[in-house]
C-alpha cells in the first residue's frame, strides 16, 4: 500500500471488495444476458421448430415447472457420478503411489496404461449394464470410474515423480527414509497435478453418468429422462434436463476448486488472491 | 593428523558411464577443521561430484572418504553435515520458519526447541520477521539465505556448498560472501565450497583447489594467506590481486589454450 493511502475502515473495505468483484464478473453476466436474448429472439424471428431449439424462455419455465423430478433425476445421477469419481480418483492415486515407488512396475504397466487411455471408454456403457445390470448405479459407477482413473492417475504419477533432483539429495543428506521423502516431498508436490486431474474427473465423471444412462437405466435417472423426453418431443423438458446436468457438473467442479484452494494456500497460484 | 582431519579423500576417483567418462582421477586431499576450502575450475573437472562424494550423495568408484574420522556413509547417516545446492531447494509448501526447522523435525526434536533453534538461525542469517512467508514471496538471494540456515540449523560440524551463490547478481553476492564468512566464524564450522568465480574462493577460502577437467583431477593448491577476519576491503588488497592472477594462471595453465576456452564457456 502507498504511503498516503489512507487504511480503510473495514466496512468500507468490503464495500470495495463487492464493487471490485462485480466489475469483474460485469463481461461476463452481460455476454450470458446478450446470448439468451438473441436465442430467444432469433428462436422467434426465424420461426425455429420447437424440437430443433426451444426458446430460453420455455427452457426455463420448464425447468420451474418441473424443478421436483429433475433435481430428484440430477440427484440420483450426481450419485452415480460421485461414487464413480470416489473409485475411479482413489485407483488413480493408489496405482500413482506404486507406479511411482517401483521402477519395475512402471516400465511393465505405463505402456498400456497410456494405449488404455486412448480408449473411447463410453463404448463399454452398453457391456457394463450387461455385467452390472441396467438399474444398479454400478454399472454407470464403473464407466465414470474408468474416465477419472486416467487423468488421475497420470497427473499424479507425474506430480509424484517430478521432483527436483536437489530435493531428494537434500533429503539423502539428512539420511531420510524413502517413506519419509514419500510424506515430505513427492506427496505435497503432486498436490497441484492430483488437483488439476481432480478438476477434470469432476466433469468425467458427470459425463460418465449421463451417458451410461443413455444406454438404459433407472426411471429415475436423469440420463433416461433426457433420452425419453427427446423421443417424446418434450424438448423443453430434455433441456431442462440438460441444465440441471449442466448445474451439478458445474457444481462438483467449483466445490474441488475451493478444497484445492483451501489445501493449497501455500501454493504460489494463491498470491492472485491475496 | 589423519583422525584429526574433517574430510580426508585418498586416492579417490569416480568414472561414469560403465568406465568410459572418468570423471575424477587420484585425488588426495586433507581439509582440518575450521578450514574453508573453495574447490574451482571449469565444467566437467568433476568438483561437483567431488562435494557430493563427501556429502556420501555419489559413490567414488575407487579409494576412500573420510568424514568425522567415520566413513563418508556413516557421517551422512549421523547428520554430520549440511549442505547448499546452487538453487535453494525450498520446500514451497512450507513457510521459512518451518523450511529451516525440517532436518531438525527429521531428527526428531521437540517443538519447543525446534523454534528456539529456527529464531536463533533467522536472526543468525537476518531474516528475523520472515518466518511466516513462504518461498517464492522473498528474494534470490534472501531464499538462499533461508537455505543457509536450514543448513546449519543442526549444528553440523561440516557445511558443503555447491556453487551456492552462482544464480545471483554480483552485488547480492558480494553481499553474501561477506556474510557467510561471519557466520563460518560465528559458528566455528568446516566449509567445501564449490564455485565458477575467481575471486569469490580467494576472498572466502582458506586454501583454494584448483582442478582441470578430463580427467578430472586437482592440479594446484594454493593457500589464501589474506588475514582474518576479511571485510569487503580486502577486495582492494594488492595481495588479493595476486592471489586472483595465482589462481587464474593456475587454471589457465592446467591443459593450455583449450581449458581456456572452456572456462569462458562455462562462465
Amino acid at each position: 500500500m502507498s504511503g498516503y493511502t489512507v487504511t480503510p475502515v473495514a466496512g468500507e473495505r468490503v464495500l470495495g471488495r463487492t464493487v471490485r468483484t462485480a466489475r469483474e464478473w460485469l463481461p461476463a453476466v452481460a455476454v450470458l444476458v446478450l446470448g439468451l436474448a438473441l436465442w430467444e429472439g432469433l428462436v422467434a424471428a426465424l420461426h425455429v421448430q420447437r424440437f430443433l431449439l426451444p426458446p430460453p424462455s420455455d427452457i426455463i419455465r420448464t425447468f420451474f415447472d418441473e424443478r421436483d423430478v429433475l433435481w430428484h433425476a440430477g440427484w440420483y445421477t450426481f450419485k452415480e457420478a460421485l461414487g464413480g469419481f470416489a473409485i475411479g480418483c482413489s485407483a488413480g492415486v493408489l496405482f500413482a503411489v506404486l507406479v511411482g515407488r517401483f521402477r519395475l512396475l512402471r516400465t511393465a504397466i505405463m505402456p498400456y496404461a497410456i494405449a488404455a487411455n486412448a480408449i473411447p471408454i463410453i463404448a463399454f456403457a452398453p457391456i457394463t449394464n450387461q455385467w452390472f445390470g441396467l438399474l444398479n448405479p454400478l454399472s454407470k459407477m464403473v464407466i465414470a470410474a474408468v474416465l477419472c482413473f486416467f487423468p488421475v492417475f497420470v497427473n499424479t504419477l507425474r506430480g509424484l515423480t517430478s521432483v527436483h533432483p536437489s530435493s531428494i539429495e537434500l533429503m539423502h543428506s539428512y539420511a531420510a527414509t524413502e517413506r519419509t521423502i514419500f510424506r515430505r516431498v513427492r506427496f505435497p508436490n503432486s498436490l497441484p497435478y492430483l488437483f488439476a486431474a481432480l478438476k477434470v474427473a469432476s466433469v468425467l465423471a458427470m459425463i460418465g453418468a449421463v451417458v451410461g444412462e443413455y444406454f438404459g437405466g433407472s426411471q429415475e435417472a436423469l440420463g433416461v429422462q433426457i433420452r425419453n423426453s427427446a423421443a417424446l418431443f418434450a424438448f423443453e423438458t430434455a433441456w431442462a434436463a440438460i441444465l440441471v446436468a449442466s448445474l451439478l457438473g458445474i457444481g462438483f467442479y467449483l466445490a474441488i476448486a475451493l478444497v484445492e484452494r483451501l489445501t493449497m494456500d501455500w501454493h504460489p497460484s494463491a498470491r492472485a488472491a491475496e | 593428523m589423519t583422525d584429526a582431519a574433517a574430510v580426508s579423500l585418498r586416492s579417490v576417483g569416480r568414472t561414469f558411464a560403465s568406465g568410459e567418462v572418468v570423471a575424477l582421477k587420484e585425488i588426495d586431499l586433507e581439509i582440518a577443521p575450521r578450514e574453508f576450502v573453495s574447490f574451482i575450475g571449469p565444467s566437467g573437472c568433476g568438483k561437483s561430484t567431488l562435494l557430493r562424494i563427501i556429502g556420501d550423495l555419489i559413490k567414488p568408484s575407487a579409494g576412500e572418504v573420510i568424514v568425522n574420522g567415520k566413513t563418508a556413509h556413516q557421517a551422512r547417516l549421523d547428520r554430520d553435515y549440511g549442505i547448499v545446492f546452487q538453487d535453494a531447494v525450498l520446500y514451497d509448501w512450507r513457510t521459512v520458519a518451518k523450511n529451516i526447522s525440517l532436518p531438525l523435525e527429521l531428527a526428531g526434536w521437540d517443538r519447543g526447541r525446534r523454534d528456539a533453534r529456527v529464531n536463533e538461525m533467522l536472526d543468525l542469517v537476518e531474516l528475523t520477521g520472515f518466518e511466516k512467508r513462504h518461498p517464492w514471496e522473498l528474494s534470490g538471494g534472501m531464499q538462499q539465505r533461508v537455505s543457509i540456515a536450514r543448513a546449519l540449523s543442526f549444528s553440523p560440524a561440516l557445511l558443503l556448498m555447491d556453487e551456492p551463490f552462482g544464480a545471483l547478481d554480483e552485488m547480492t553476492r558480494e553481499r553474501l560472501n561477506a556474510e557467510l564468512l561471519r557466520i563460518w566464524a560465528e559458528t566455528q564450522s568446516t566449509i567445501v565450497f564449490v564455485t565458477h568465480s575467481i575471486a569469490e574462493a580467494v576472498f572466502l577460502s582458506t586454501r583454494v583447489v584448483v582442478m582441470s577437467p578430463r580427467p578430472g583431477r586437482i592440479t594446484e593448491i594454493i593457500p589464501i594467506d589474506l588475514p582474518q577476519p576479511r571485510t569487503n576491503a580486502v577486495r582492494e588488497d594488492p595481495r588479493f590481486f595476486e592471489l586472483v592472477t595465482r589462481v587464474r594462471e593456475a587454471l589457465h595453465g592446467g591443459s593450455g589454450r583449450d581449458s581456456e576456452l572452456r572456462l569462458a564457456e562455462a562462465e
